[in-house]
């Protein structure tokens, strides 16, 4: 980021601030580095321009310990710092779903929340739904129900698709719909995913 | 996004000791609201006071009232045993917003607090007199298909987007609302405000203060009920016109009625008028449609949006119609 990107401050410093407040500061769950710096005067642009947060989560059962800026997503920190590119960033805007991940086991938007409000949490993303080399039932199924054509949005559609059945919400092919529709398709595959989950469902696999 | 300050915080008293801090913090809930309007520019604070891990999650009867924390999520109410059994217009009204990711980490003080989707707002290059007041208003002559017919001023004529809120209006719930000296209560209906001169101001919370919880009566309005949201796709839309509606039935006659709209105002829009029309009569057709008639006094479209005025009556008469077959 360029400093020019920074807002001018208004009123108190942001070193003034973090002097006054560090006695509530400290009794945030996780103190930012921020925090120290100003203790240690060290030199206040480099603390507004780098202030990281100590970031400890588990995805796909993996531990990792990390700091990140407050401003990462989950998304990008899922992708641009893990790597874990399957999780697809479409709007970015929590509009399509692209971007869906299992944390503490319920769907959300990944683009829509910061990764440090994901604090000690477990994240599962489509990468953690195979094991090993044999795919989640609703992956195989989306393959025999040819359930994607251009495959973008496939990843959040799975795993959406996953958390409805685990949340119970596939009792008809409208309640699947409606229950899906967080997750927009623009190639239109979306009876061959009702399907897919349908299969799945009447299976009767543990997803 | 522009970078900002982060805090976390355990508890509704260091946080509004937080917020006291800096006029320019923000509360930080679900996020699914305030993330996106950082990402757009529309609102850059300086400071995010992360309120999750505050214990404000409760469902849970006291007395005669549900008592619902500011933090309980969209999801967690609609699928509350006690919420769908006492309270189902809430639950559907729930049901019928965004979409069940959303639903998972939105909260009921989210919710509340979520700005209007007036495309105007969210364009940085447009003039908006609710995001920058004294630069006009876009909609105003331009692309108005989503906005208000009822209470607009010639500063605004955004609507407030919320499908739960328009449920709680109708279900004369009230607003907890705490500062650092003690807590205070709203009529939900007092909550979110009218237009006039302040388009900035969408509700009534004080800048010191934090949403504790809403508390609803438990009513008699859990059988004769519906929440009809009309939208341009199925599901997954804000509304064009939404209704809830829910009625008591004795005798032949409604004893006890609840109407209120959303997507027609800057507030959701109690039906008062509709309401006291119906009370003492029988639930028929052409009672319906007079109700509806009742409702539209005062209604003003701005182009685009004319069709509201028609479809918002029939809205109500389609919701009312729904409510009594449920029986």
């Amino acid at each position: 980021m360029k400093p020019s990107d920074q807002k001018p401050n208004q009123g108190d410093s942001r070193r003034d601030f973090l002097k006054k407040s560090s006695v509530i500061t400290a009794i945030a769950l996780t103190p930012g580095i921020a925090v120290k710096a100003a203790e240690n005067n060290a030199d206040e642009r480099f603390a507004e321009l780098f202030e990281k947060i100590p970031l400890n989560l588990t995805v796909n059962n993996k531990a990792y310990k990390a700091s990140v800026e407050p401003r990462v997503t989950l998304l990008d920190y899922l992708r641009e710092e893990l790597h874990l590119t399957g999780t697809k960033k479409g709007c970015d805007h929590g509009q399509c779903g692209a971007c869906t991940v299992h944390v503490d086991g319920q769907r959300v938007n990944s683009c829509l929340s910061l990764a440090v409000m994901n604090e000690g949490k477990k994240i599962t993303t489509i990468e953690g739904l195979a094991d090993g080399d044999t795919l989640h039932p609703m992956q195989a199924a989306f393959i025999k129900h040819d359930g994607f054509q251009c495959g973008y949005c496939t990843s959040g559609q799975i795993m959406s698709a996953v958390a409805c059945i685990r949340e119970g919400h596939t009792s008809s092919r409208a309640e699947i719909s409606e229950y899906m529709s967080g997750n927009i398709c623009r190639c239109g595959a979306y009876p061959n995913i009702v399907d897919a989950i349908v299969d799945v469902k009447e299976g009767g696999a543990t997803v | 996004m522009i970078n900002f300050q982060y805090l976390r915080t355990t508890s509704a008293k260091s946080a509004i000791a937080l917020l006291l801090k800096d006029k320019n913090a923000k509360f930080l809930a679900g996020g699914t609201n305030l993330i996106d309007l950082m990402k757009r520019g529309v609102t850059a604070p300086d400071k995010l006071i992360d309120i999750n891990h505050v214990p404000l999650k409760q469902i849970e009867q006291i007395g005669n009232k549900i008592h619902i924390g500011a933090l309980a999520t969209n999801t967690a109410v609609a699928d509350h045993a006690l919420i769908k059994e006492k309270l189902p217009l809430l639950s559907w009204a729930l049901q019928a917003g965004a979409s069940a990711q959303l639903r998972n980490v939105a909260t009921v003080g989210g919710n509340m607090m979520q700005r209007t989707r007036c495309g105007y707002f969210y364009d940085t290059e447009m003039p908006c007199n609710k995001r920058q007041p004294g630069t006009g208003c876009g909609a105003m002559e331009g692309f108005n298909r989503m906005h208000a017919i009822f209470g607009t001023s010639e500063k605004c004529i955004a609507v407030h987007p919320s499908d739960m809120c328009v449920a709680l209006t109708a279900l004369d719930a009230e607003v907890v609302l705490a500062n650092s000296k003690g807590e205070r209560k709203m009529a939900f209906k007092d909550f979110h405000r009218l237009v006039g001169d302040t388009p900035q101001l969408d509700n009534n919370l004080k800048a010191d203060e934090m949403i504790i919880r809403v508390e609803i009566p438990v009513n008699h309005l859990a059988k004769n009920y519906h929440y009809l949201k009309v939208r341009d796709r199925a599901s997954y839309a804000f509304a064009l016109v939404s209704v809830a509606a829910a009625f008591e039935i004795n005798n032949n006659k409604i004893t006890d009625i609840r109407l209120a709209m959303g997507g027609v105002a800057h507030k959701p829009w109690r039906l008062t008028a509709s309401e006291n029309f119906l009370k003492g009569k029988e639930a028929t057709l052409s009672n319906f449609e007079q109700a509806a008639e009742l409702a539209m006094t005062g209604a003003k479209g701005f182009g685009e949006n004319n069709f509201k005025l028609k479809l918002a009556p029939n809205t109500i008469i389609e919701a009312l119609n729904l409510a009594k077959s449920k029986a």
